[in-house]
C-alpha cells in the first residue's frame, strides 16, 4: 500500500485539512475517497504491489510500477542554476537502471529533475517537451523557465489522482535569471532558491537549510549539491549510484557525473 | 478543492473501474476455493546487448500457464520492422499483440516518412501505448535495432517506463541474466563474445529459474543484415530413456479369443504429424 501524505498550507490550494490518501493499486479514479492534507511534502518510494494471483514464481516487477525511489536537487545562483540527482530506479528491490539520467532536458536552457513513477513522469516530460517547443516556435523566443514549470503544474494538477510524480523545473532564461521551481505530487508550484526532492530528502533538510547561503558561487554550489546528494544516497535506499550534475546558464548547459569511488567522503560514510 | 462524490461525471480518456471490481471479484472466487483461469505467461528470460556491429537479442523459449509449460519452444523475439526486433516478457498474448500492433505501424510510418525506422521510433510508439494502459498491458519488452545512428537498445517496462542502456535484461530470470551480465560485459565487443555473453545470460536464467527453460533463441542485427538464429542453442534436448516398459510377445497368456469384424470403407486418409519434440 502506499500513502501520499501531502503537507500544504501554501499556494492557495487548500487550506481545510484532509485524510490521508490511500493508494490502491488499480489506478483508477479516487474521487470517492476523502483525502486529508497537511504541511510539507514528503515522498515515499512507489512500490505499488498489487494483487499478485499468480504463484511467486515471478518476481512482481510485472505488476509493481518502476520507480525513481530518488534524490533530486537544484539550486540558483548568480547566473544560473545547478541541479543533481541520484541515478537509482527501482521495482521493488530491485534495481532496474543503476545508471539513470534523472534530469531530463525539456527545451535548451531548462532542465526537469524527476522523481516518483518512472512511467509518470517520462511521460509527462514528453507531453510538456511536446508542448514548450510549440510555445517557443510560437513565440520565437527562448522560452521562459516560469513557463515550462506552469505546464508541468497543469498537468499534475489536472491528472493528480491518477500521477505520481514529483518534479523540480530548473533553468535560466534571459528575463529573469536562473530559477528554480517545484511541482511536488499533488501539482503545486513555487519557486524556491533550493529545492531538494524524492524519497532521499527527507534526510537532507537538516543539512541543507544549515549549510545553504545566498549568494554563492557556481562551484560552492556545485560542491554543496555533489555533498548534500552524497550524504542522502547513503542514508536512503532507493537513492544511489552516481551523482549527476550539470549546470544551466546563458553560456548553457555543462554536465558532469561523479562516480561512486568519486563521491565526497564524510566521517560516518 | 476536489469534489467527493462516487457518481464523478469521469471526462475522457480511459475509466479502469472495472478492474478495481475485477480484482474483488476474483479475490472472492478465491475465497470459495476456485481459481480463475491463468493468463499464459512467458515467465521468461530476456535480454539484450550492444557490441561493436550492433545488438545481440537473446530469448529462451518456455511459455507457461500457471505451473504448466504451455508452450515448450515459442518464439519469444518478435519482428518489428527489418532493422528492428523485440523480446518480450510478461503476458504471451499482450507481448505478441502489442509488437504486432507497433509493426504495423511502424510500417506505415516508414513508407510516409521514405526511411528505414529508428528504434528510438518504436520505443516511443511502445511506451506511449503502454502508458495510455496504464501497466494493464503486462508487456515487458527488450527493443533492440540499427539503425542511421547505429545500434540501440531499450528496455520498456509494462507501466510505460523505458531505459536506454547498452545491456539490459528483463523477466523472471532478470536477476540471474543480469548477474552474467554484470560480470563479463564489456563495451565493442567482437560478434562472438556478445553471442556467448547472450547465451550464457540465458543460460542461466534457464537453469536458475523455474519460469524459462527449453532453448535458447538469438537474433544478430547488424547493420543492413539479420541473423534469426533459432534455435541457437538447445540446452535442454529431451533424453533418450534407457529402460523399456514393452513386453515380449506371449508374456500374457491368451485363454479364450472372440474376433468380430466391423465392415467399414475407408473415404480418406490423412496425416498429421504431432509435434512431440
Amino acid at each position: 500500500m502506499h500513502f501520499t501524505v501531502v503537507f500544504s498550507g501554501l499556494s492557495g490550494v487548500c487550506d481545510r485539512l484532509r485524510q490521508a490518501r490511500v493508494r490502491t493499486p488499480a489506478a483508477g479514479s479516487f474521487s470517492n475517497v476523502v483525502k486529508l492534507k497537511m504541511a510539507a511534502v514528503l515522498q515515499f518510494p512507489a512500490s505499488v504491489s498489487t494483487f499478485n494471483n499468480y504463484n511467486d514464481l515471478y518476481p512482481d516487477w510485472t505488476q509493481t510500477e518502476v520507480s525513481t525511489g530518488t534524490s533530486i536537487m537544484a539550486v540558483e545562483f548568480e547566473g544560473g542554476v545547478v541541479i543533481g540527482a541520484d541515478s537509482r530506479t527501482t521495482t521493488g528491490a530491485y534495481i532496474a537502471n543503476r545508471v539513470t539520467d534523472k534530469l531530463t532536458p525539456i527545451h535548451e536552457r531548462i532542465f526537469c529533475c524527476r522523481s516518483g513513477s518512472a512511467a509518470d513522469t517520462q511521460a509527462i516530460a514528453d507531453a510538456v517537451t511536446y508542448q514548450l517547443g510549440f510555445h517557443s516556435i510560437e513565440l520565437d523566443e527562448a522560452p521562459l523557465v516560469q513557463t515550462a514549470a506552469s505546464l508541468f503544474r497543469d498537468m499534475c494538477y489536472r491528472y493528480r489522482e491518477e500521477l505520481m510524480a514529483g518534479i523540480i523545473v530548473a533553468g535560466w532564461d534571459p528575463r529573469r535569471g536562473g530559477q528554480v521551481y517545484t511541482v511536488p505530487v499533488g501539482g503545486m508550484m513555487t519557486r524556491q532558491p533550493v529545492s531538494v526532492g524524492g524519497s532521499g530528502s527527507s534526510y537532507i533538510y537538516g543539512y541543507v537549510d544549515s549549510n545553504y547561503r545566498a549568494g554563492m558561487s557556481k562551484e560552492e554550489c556545485l560542491k554543496f549539491t555533489a555533498e548534500a546528494l552524497t550524504l542522502a544516497m547513503e542514508r536512503d535506499g532507493s537513492s544511489g549510484g552516481v551523482v549527476r550534475l550539470a549546470v544551466i546558464s546563458e553560456q548553457g548547459v555543462e554536465r558532469q557525473v561523479i562516480l561512486g569511488n568519486q563521491l565526497p567522503k564524510f566521517s560516518t560514510v | 478543492m476536489a469534489s467527493v462524490s462516487v457518481c464523478q461525471y469521469h471526462s475522457g480518456g480511459f475509466s479502469f473501474e472495472n478492474c478495481k471490481r475485477n480484482a474483488l471479484l476474483e479475490a472472492d472466487i478465491n475465497k470459495l476455493g476456485f481459481s480463475s483461469p491463468a493468463a499464459r505467461k512467458t515467465g521468461t528470460t530476456i535480454c539484450g546487448v550492444v557490441y561493436k556491429d550492433g545488438v545481440v537479442l537473446g530469448a529462451d523459449t518456455r511459455a507457461t500457464e500457471g505451473m504448466v509449460v504451455a508452450d515448450k519452444n515459442c518464439s519469444k523475439i518478435h519482428y518489428i520492422s527489418p532493422n528492428i526486433y523485440c523480446c518480450g516478457a510478461g503476458t504471451a498474448a499482450d507481448t505478441e499483440m502489442t509488437t504486432q500492433i507497433i509493426s504495423s505501424n511502424l510500417e506505415l510510418h516508414s513508407l510516409s516518412t521514405g526511411r528505414l525506422p529508428r528504434v528510438t521510433t518504436a520505443n516511443r510508439m511502445l511506451k506511449q501505448m503502454l502508458f495510455r494502459y496504464q501497466g494493464y498491458i503486462g508487456a515487458a519488452l527488450v527493443l533492440g535495432g540499427v539503425d542511421c545512428n547505429g545500434p540501440h537498445l531499450y528496455s520498456i517496462y509494462p507501466h510505460g517506463s523505458t531505459d536506454k542502456l547498452p545491456y539490459v535484461t528483463m523477466g523472471s530470470g532478470s536477476l540471474a541474466a543480469m548477474a552474467v551480465f554484470e560480470d563479463r560485459y564489456r563495451p565493442n565487443m567482437e560478434e562472438e563474445e556478445a553471442k556467448r555473453l547472450v547465451r550464457d545470460a540465458i543460460a542461466a536464467g534457464i537453469f536458475n529459474d523455474l519460469g524459462s527453460g527449453s532453448n535458447i533463441d538469438l537474433c544478430v542485427i547488424t547493420k543492413g543484415n539479420v541473423d534469426y538464429l533459432r534455435p541457437h542453442d538447445m540446452a535442454n534436448k529431451k533424453g533418450v530413456r534407457t529402460g523399456s516398459y514393452r513386453y515380449k510377445h506371449g508374456t500374457t497368456g491368451v485363454l479364450t479369443k472372440a474376433v468380430t469384424p466391423l465392415n467399414l470403407e475407408v473415404v480418406e486418409e490423412s496425416v498429421q504429424t504431432m509435434d512431440t519434440s
